[in-house]
């Protein structure tokens, strides 16, 4: 059972593809893979899952996965809703199926070839909203204008952030430089030897004037991400040292809407992730200071922005100046995305990025931060605090 | 708009049956919005329950056309075949308070300055259905 201050429940494996434009396999089998991983590197086997949670829009089916896989049989499945932003609600629902005893062992994956089968960021030409629960309601109210891609979506917000802080495109280009940077020594990144400067930032063209420019913009990526999460207690007789999900949440603030988020008062206050933060920090007591590394959601640069913002790490308004001073750098006051981020090393919606904070906490990353026991996974709706089990 | 019409029209708005009069207004020519009727709260997107009093009692009303600018943005890539190249997108804030995505029509880039009024019109759309638009307005 939990205990008052955090979860009992640990992730104990990560597991994950090769990072591609074309994976030239099945999302089933990208999904089986990273979950066969994930499970090799926790030193259990696909017969101790009882317990799966995936996102709404991710293509794999529970049955596929548990006939492929050989899970004898599942307990507790779910999904979850608002896209990448609830990245992290599938580690949650785990946490609370794990402390509860729904399930003693849960996955929870991503996997697609959302570059070579469809494009993910590409304009939708249809104003029909998506499949209940694919959270594709607000195509209604944006597509008739011609709004109809994620950079298109997103820059609205932007550029009313930029008016307030008096914050250029130029400025962005600092977040994409930094991540660049960091995958540039991770060989499993995409952009791996490829950093960029701000003068190719600046000199990349424009997608949604004057806002967002390519290099603003997350890739396209085809590969699968798993981790495996089980109690703090069995955890202690399993292959790697346990990262404890101090806690995890989701976040649904009055009046949010999934991607086109315009309906709350005012847009530079970023309304999910600050509910995220805060259920975070009172659940576990720790403020922005005992964090260490924070994997931010980066759809587009600003992202950065806001979660540094909603999270604490400064003040609001100040997070262009923040990132230009260094501080997400490997030696600045709070490291972001050690792995490159979606924009370095892959997009795969969230699960990288979860996967590098399991590494940062066992201190296996490529690009490791010194003396981490906390890192903070902010995706929007979602969000969690994993830590070193003590 | 231009005189240039796009060879393919842009998307018919698909409304829900919650939304269904907003879309319907549109193609009269007339920006509806919806308020409750027991407490009076402005709503948008149109929604079934009040989220300030619970009451499924609803009005639809016409509004004022009257909006400030929000926000804008000029999506540039891809190029949308329904669409001329350089129009831009706007969240408008209405003079009732609620705010919603639009098109920012009438008025180059450099021109614009966000705060700045706006009137609500309307252009057709693909399937005979109807949108509205907006462009600057002299302020009274
Ligand atoms: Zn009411």
């Amino acid at each position: 059972m939990a205990s008052s201050n955090g979860s009992n429940a640990a992730i104990v494996g990560t597991g994950q593809t090769e990072f591609s434009k074309s994976s030239g396999r099945s999302e089933l089998q990208l999904a089986c893979e990273a979950i066969k991983a994930a499970l090799d590197d926790a030193g259990l086997t696909p017969a101790d899952v009882d317990g799966m949670s995936t996102f709404t829009i991710d293509n794999n089916e529970d049955v596929d996965l548990v006939r492929s896989l050989g899970v004898e049989n599942l307990r507790f499945s779910s999904r979850v809703g608002h896209g990448g932003g609830g990245s992290v609600g599938p580690l949650a629902h785990a946490m609370a199926a794990v402390d509860s005893g729904l399930a003693d062992v849960v996955v929870c994956w991503r996997a697609m070839n959302e570059r070579s089968e469809y494009r993910f960021g590409a304009s939708k030409m249809s104003a029909v909203g998506g499949a209940p629960g694919a959270g594709t309601g607000f195509i209604e109210w944006s597509l008739p204008f011609g709004s109809a891609s994620p950079a298109a979506w997103t820059a609205v917000q932007a550029q009313r952030y930029m008016h307030r802080y008096g914050v250029t495109n130029e400025d962005f280009g600092h977040v994409s430089v930094q991540l660049r940077k960091y995958a540039s020594t991770n060989p499993n990144a995409w952009f791996y030897e490829r950093p960029i400067t701000l003068e190719d930032h600046q000199a990349s063209r424009w997608i949604v004037e004057p806002i967002f420019r390519l290099l603003d913009c997350t890739q396209e990526s085809d590969g699968g991400v798993a981790v495996v999460v089980t109690s703090l207690e069995r955890a202690r007789d399993l292959k790697q040292p346990p990262v404890r999900i101090l806690h995890a949440t989701q976040a649904v603030p009055f009046e949010f809407e999934t991607v086109t988020n315009y309906y709350h008062e005012d847009l530079c206050s970023f309304d999910a992730g600050i509910a995220c933060s805060r259920e975070l920090y009172r659940r576990t007591g720790l403020g922005p200071r005992d964090i260490q590394v924070g994997m931010l959601y980066d759809h587009f640069t600003i992202a950065i922005y806001w979660h540094l913002e909603a999270n604490g790490f400064c003040k609001q308004g100040e997070a262009a100046d923040f990132v230009k001073d260094g501080h997400i750098a490997i030696d600045g006051t709070l490291p972001v995305s050690p792995n490159g981020g979606h924009i370095g090393e892959a997009y795969i919606h969230g699960m990288n990025n979860i996967a590098e904070a399991v590494r940062q906490v066992r201190g296996t990353a490529v690009n490791q931060v010194a003396a981490v026991e906390n890192v903070l996974v902010s995706a929007g709706t979602s969000g969690a605090i994993l830590s070193r089990a003590s | 708009m231009s005189d240039a019409t796009p060879a393919v029209q842009r998307p018919a708005p698909h409304g829900s049956r919650d939304s269904a009069f907003f879309w319907e207004g549109c193609r009269r020519g007339v920006l509806m919005g919806q308020r409750c009727a027991d407490c009076g709260a402005w709503r948008h997107p149109p929604r079934p329950m009040c989220p300030h009093c619970q009451s499924v009692e609803r009005e639809e009303v016409e509004l004022s056309g009257r909006a400030t600018l929000y926000s804008w943005a000029k999506p540039v890539h891809p190029p949308l075949p329904m669409f001329e190249p350089g129009y831009l997108i706007a969240l408008v804030d209405l003079e009732e308070g609620q705010r919603m995505l639009s098109n920012l029509c009438d008025v180059s880039p450099e021109a614009i300055e966000i705060g700045m009024p706006l009137e609500v019109f309307f252009v057709e759309t693909a399937e005979g259905g109807a949108v509205h638009q907006f462009r600057p307005r002299q302020a009274s």
